[in-house]
């Protein structure tokens, strides 16, 4: 069992003397309870996994950014940044959680450092791919009308490689939402906990496990959907035309 | 003439008359190149001059360094030995920002950003350039209607275009900062033969409107004949075989390779250079009432055709409103030829 | 004491533990093996013959890209906890859990492998007298092979790689060991951890090779340059390629 180190007053999975009959019973999903522990159980549990989520995406990005952006254009430095990005996203989370606990311990540090890898991992590819998918005749009569390297990069690459993106970063926050349900083996903390309560108890507790499963689920909907809406507003040339 | 002539103010485009700024001198003197791993010359030793305001076409088969000429003006690529001049001064004595901001460059189907809009695109370099926005707005619609696009299309993007419209705006852009030499990059080599002519015909247009220095590179012979002033005639490696206007290196091929690669028929092709309005005809005579009529617009390769088409030695050259103009005989063109 | 002391003492804890206990170890492995192999199997099963069909027929496009994005977006644990109500502890669920999560990129490799068959080859087959069934068999499987090979590959790994989150509801594996820091100490957990690490890379690595050896050579150097081509659209739609 993982020992949650300082475990707040979790998140409180009833026990089968004091709900109604809908809880006692353990119906396929109860309202009262939902609206009961939203307080308490549901809305922490949320508020903690956007945190991770949005902690681990914003780092990842500005990495796989910075980096992408250095190395798109040397493809020997780019190909084997990405072949170890695959070979990073085939350890099971579970097992890099634990083997970063010896190195930041059992803290939210731990859970960050690895859903950041993770995030690189799939952000990093999709930048270079995008850098390097702007046309070369867009790039060679930017260079032949006298744009310099820095404009060139702002007003031009940039600006197309952001279709390809915004689409790895919907992968990316969909999938880091996803994962960091398992930051729950490791914390109390995000939606991944109260399942991860819910799933020991003998008789599992329906309700809660489908309350935030619907949650998570639902955020990742919502941000992805987000990412559209943002893709929309910065490519307004995708929409017309052939493209 | 309209849009050029709404165009008066001066401080950013310095030296703009009405016309326009005029064209640049090109002096190319002993250039050479060679790429990086390959055991011959892209370019060899080529020294030409390119006169201000002329259209001087780059032909050659592939790998004979038309290209690789072309772009050594703008210096997107590096000269290994000699010199390039433009109006006399070295290309390179400034940056190579401020040079390429000067000259104008066209490639195949525009090379326009699709993440710009037509008016976006074509106000790249004044932007550039520091132009004010309502200035850089009102020298895209004078351009617009300079290369004959309608204006709603400013808006657009470019993948809603079509080949030619997307050719047109590729050009307004590279004329947007009115500069005195264009180049050309077989522009038109993507395009279908009926858009193609079109914009052949629109750009020799437009060139005795603005009369700025071109420099157009393209594969095909009959296109170099018909755009060129004069006709620089590059073999493998960079080697000039021949510069000449297109009517001497029909008349006068150089050697075996120009022979060969002008191809047949030399002598029709030379009569349809010229046209019935430009030459002297002979004056009418009472049985011209009787002679199949031809337009003055027409060539003397039509008229030949027609004399051909109507078993008739002669023909009555006819103007605009019908008034007969003189005879075009069979003689007068043989003799053209000289 | 330095961060880097701290660490690698656990770790030789860890690889103690390992060298001592290699026969559970292994047990646990081949364990999770199982579990993997009889998900992608239910998944392949399933789901294979689907994503060809709709790719031979070039419809539904829209389902086999929403499968792999339903894929990411579905957290493997809510399924398994999800399934676990539905049908108790134990195998099955965990099993069906993982099949879902394998069936994204074998749906949308299949499918696009397919789908993206030149139309002309098509074509000349189906002017040549084919039925579609035989154009299918005959034309485009082959041809779709290399797609098919990556799609499988990336639902084996992510399988293998997911499965220690199975112990959680009775599923066995590796991640028995991980999830039960109490039963058997720290050096265990990460030993177990190392050793899942350790799976997870093995068969990455064999079935990046099978992959390989089943393109035929033609094929392959086309593939890599569509790989590159691809890329933009690729990694959106089919995980890592």
């Amino acid at each position: 069992m993982i020992v949650a180190a300082g475990a707040p007053a979790g998140p409180i999975v009833p026990n089968f003397g004091s709900g109604n009959r809908c809880v006692v019973e353990n119906h396929t999903f109860c309202w009262s309870w939902v609206n009961a522990h939203w307080g308490d159980t549901l809305q922490p549990a949320l508020s903690q996994h956007v945190e991770l989520s949005a902690i681990a995406i914003g780092i990842g990005f500005v990495i796989a950014f910075t980096t992408g952006l250095l190395t798109y254009r040397r493809r020997w430095m780019s190909r084997p940044l990405e072949g170890f990005s695959a070979l990073l996203y085939t350890i099971p989370s579970l097992a890099l959680f634990q083997i970063l606990v010896p190195f930041t311990g059992i803290t939210t540090t731990t859970v960050e450092v690895a859903l950041v890898a993770y995030t690189l991992v799939m952000l990093f590819p999709n930048i270079v791919a995008g850098l390097n998918s702007v046309p070369a005749d867009a790039l060679d009569v930017a260079r032949a009308m006298g744009f310099t390297r820095r404009q060139t990069l702002l007003s031009v690459e940039l600006p197309l490689a952001l279709p390809t993106i915004v689409a790895g970063l919907r992968v990316a926050v969909v999938s880091t939402v996803s994962l960091a349900t398992i930051a729950a083996f490791l914390l109390p903390k995000g939606l991944g906990y109260p399942i991860f309560l819910a799933l020991k108890e003998p008789s599992p507790f329906r309700t809660e496990i489908y309350a935030a499963g619907a949650l998570t689920v639902a955020l990742a909907l919502v941000a992805d959907l987000l990412l559209v809406a943002l893709r929309r507003f910065l490519v307004p040339w995708a929409r017309r035309g052939a493209v | 003439m309209t849009a050029l002539a709404v165009f008066g103010r001066g401080s950013r485009r310095s030296n703009r008359s009405i016309e326009g700024s005029p064209g640049a001198e090109i002096r190319l003197e002993h250039v050479s190149k060679r790429y990086p791993g390959t055991n011959s010359d892209a370019v060899s030793d080529l020294s030409l001059t390119i006169a201000a305001g002329e259209l001087c076409v780059l032909v050659g088969p592939s790998g004979c360094g038309k290209t690789t000429t072309l772009r050594m003006i703008n210096r997107l690529i590096g000269l290994d030995s000699g010199e390039i001049e433009i109006d006399g001064r070295s290309t390179r004595a400034t940056t190579v920002t401020e040079l390429r901001r000067g000259i104008g460059y066209v490639i195949q189907e525009g090379g326009l950003f699709p993440h710009m809009t037509v008016a976006g695109n074509i106000g790249t370099v004044p932007r550039l350039l520091g132009w004010s926005r309502s200035e850089v707005k009102s020298r895209v619609s004078e351009l617009l209607e300079l290369v004959g696009l309608d204006l709603t299309l400013a808006e657009r993007y470019p993948a809603e275009l079509s080949g030619g419209q997307k050719q047109r705006v590729g050009l307004a852009r590279a004329l947007a900062a009115d500069p005195p030499l264009l180049l050309m990059d077989e522009p038109f080599n993507a395009l279908d033969p009926v858009v193609r002519e079109h914009l052949q015909d629109e750009l020799l247009r437009l060139h005795r409107e603005l009369a700025k220095t071109i420099v157009f590179v393209t594969h095909d012979v009959d296109e170099a004949i018909k755009m060129g002033n004069r006709i620089a005639i590059l073999r493998q490696g960079g080697v000039l075989a021949q510069y000449d206007t297109p009517d001497s290196i029909l008349a006068r091929p150089a050697n075996e390779f120009v022979q060969t690669f002008v191809g047949e028929n030399r002598a029709l092709r030379r009569l349809a250079l010229r046209r019935l309005e430009e030459i002297e005809l002979a004056k009418p005579t009472g049985a011209a009432k009787r002679l199949p009529e031809i337009a003055a617009s027409a060539s003397l390769r039509e008229a030949v055709s027609r004399m051909i088409e109507t078993k008739s030695e002669a023909l009555t050259v006819v103007g605009e409103n019908g008034e007969t103009l003189g005879l075009v005989r069979l003689g007068d063109a043989m003799r053209m030829l000289g | 004491m330095t961060l880097a002391a701290i660490s690698m003492h656990d770790f030789l804890d860890a690889f103690r533990f390992i060298g001592s206990n290699w026969n559970l170890l292994l047990d646990k492995a081949a364990q999770q093996l199982e579990l993997a192999g009889a998900a992608l199997g239910l998944a392949i099963v399933l789901v294979l013959p689907l994503g060809l069909v709709l790719g031979h027929l070039r419809r539904g496009s829209t389902l086999a890209i929403a499968a792999s994005i339903a894929g990411r977006a579905l957290p493997v644990l809510v399924l398994i906890a999800a399934l676990l109500t539905v049908f108790g502890i134990g195998f099955v669920n965990n099993m069906i859990a993982l099949a879902v999560l394998a069936s994204g990129p074998i749906l949308t490799n299949s499918y696009e492998g397919v789908a993206r068959v030149e139309p002309r080859v098509v074509d000349a087959a189906r002017a040549s007298g084919m039925t579609g069934a035989g154009v299918l068999r005959q034309i485009e499987l082959p041809l779709a092979i290399p797609l098919l090979a990556t799609g499988v590959r990336i639902a084996a790994v992510t399988v293998v790689a997911t499965a220690p989150i199975a112990a959680i509801a009775g599923g066995g594996g590796l991640g028995d060991i991980i999830v039960n820091q109490a039963g058997y100490g720290f050096d265990g957990v990460l030993g177990a951890s190392l050793c899942a690490m350790a799976l997870s890379l093995i068969a990455y690595g064999l079935l990046s090779a099978l992959e390989r050896a089943v393109t035929p050579v033609g094929l392959r150097r086309l593939a890599e340059l569509e790989k590159g081509n691809r890329r933009q659209e690729a990694v959106s739609v089919t995980a890592i390629t």
